[in-house]
């Protein structure tokens, strides 16, 4: 089934929950209303002729500052038939502030861990999620710093998230802490002297 | 059937005694039996274990990798160090016995490498956290360079004291700083 088919065969069942195709890219997507998106996850994956049993990727996009685009944040579901051979993807818009959209963990488990990306790097909460917390940073970590108004605290924990003025210094001055000319003397240097 | 001749093997007719310094044999045995830590963090890691496998073979140099801090003498931060394993780095680096050293490997874990400017989650250079003997610059650097820094921790142990108070030891970095009291 080929995008246009697919993009008609789920607006035709969620009318208007089904908005915007874009058919003219490389991988062609349908907007979906974020309130129905498990609804939609669910048809995608049980019916027999789209049988979308593959979520390849789930990833959020953080359109803040985008040249003549209203600033918004995206989540993007990659799916794939293993059956038919075909995929799709789907986008939801979102708000870019308490964004929470319902989770699709109960049709593809691997959302489990692709959503708690989302919300780690993005703070997008995912309402009916099983286990919703932090999967990379560390769980006392403030903030999503995949969010474009991010910006990196001084400390961490006490210790430097930023380089300091000091170590911009020691950089500069050419010590050999990491890049630069390698020092050839030869280690036994010193038996030689004796 | 040539003779078996080495620094001290049958150099002497009869039983002798040799004259050494406490620090010679000492360090002689600390650089000769570094015993890494099995610990990898990112890419460098890779080089390390080539370093350790048998074509570049740290064997030579007496380094046995162990499974635990608690019987490693050396370090090897093979690897970017984030904020979040920095916080294990330094644990496993306070649960080394001492005398304990550490090998800075590569650009990510002498100053946070390509991470310098945009890395939101590394720590920019892992002597922030533990006391470094020797800094390999690479990205990563090859066994020749890993092992030509474990040459040149060697010479540091071998110019290290021993035995003598109130001097800061090399191995014992970490311990410097505190004052005597507190030790005891």
């Amino acid at each position: 089934m080929d995008a246009q088919a697919l993009h008609d065969r789920l607006a035709a069942r969620f009318a208007e929950k089904v908005t915007t195709f874009q058919a003219d890219a490389l991988q062609p997507w349908t907007v979906v209303a974020g309130d129905a998106i498990a609804e939609v996850a669910a048809f995608c994956k049980s019916e027999p002729d789209l049988a979308f049993d593959n979520l390849m990727c789930l990833s959020a996009v953080d359109y803040a500052a985008v040249k003549d685009v209203e600033p918004h944040m995206e989540l993007v579901y990659h799916l794939f038939s293993y059956r038919h051979n075909h995929m799709h993807v789907l986008k939801v818009m979102l708000p870019r502030d308490g964004a929470a959209v319902p989770t699709v963990e109960n049709t593809w488990g691997v959302a489990n861990w692709h959503e708690r990306e989302a919300y780690d790097m993005f703070g997008i909460g995912f309402t009916g999620h099983s286990d919703l917390r932090r999967i990379l940073l560390p769980d006392d970590w403030v903030g999503y710093p995949l969010r474009k108004d991010w910006v990196d605290p001084d400390f961490y924990n006490g210790m430097h998230v930023k380089p300091t003025q000091q170590m911009a210094e020691r950089f500069q001055a050419g010590e050999k802490i990491g890049v630069g000319p390698f020092d050839f003397t030869p280690p036994n240097a010193h038996v030689d002297e004796s | 059937m040539t003779e078996i001749t080495g620094v001290i093997q049958n150099r002497f007719s009869d039983q002798s005694v040799v004259f050494t310094t406490v620090d010679n044999v000492v360090n002689w045995a600390r650089k000769s039996s570094l015993w890494p830590m099995t610990f990898g963090l990112a890419c460098c890691a890779i080089e390390m274990m080539a370093t350790g496998a048998s074509r570049y073979d740290w064997d030579r140099f007496g380094m046995i990798p162990r499974g635990t801090p608690r019987q490693s003498d050396l370090m090897i931060v093979a690897g970017t160090v984030t904020l979040k394993m920095a916080t294990r780095v330094k644990r496993l680096y306070e649960q080394m016995p001492e005398p304990k050293y550490v090998i800075s490997m590569g650009s990510c874990a002498n100053n946070g490498g390509p991470y310098w400017k945009y890395g939101y989650h590394v720590l920019k250079g892992v002597d922030e956290v533990v006391p470094v003997d020797v800094y390999v610059p690479g990205c990563p650097p090859r066994p020749e360079a890993l092992l030509y820094g474990v040459m040149k921790l060697q010479e540091k142990i071998q110019e290290d004291h021993v035995l003598r108070r109130r001097q800061p030891s090399l191995g014992s970095l970490a311990g410097s700083s505190m004052a005597i009291e507190a030790a005891k």
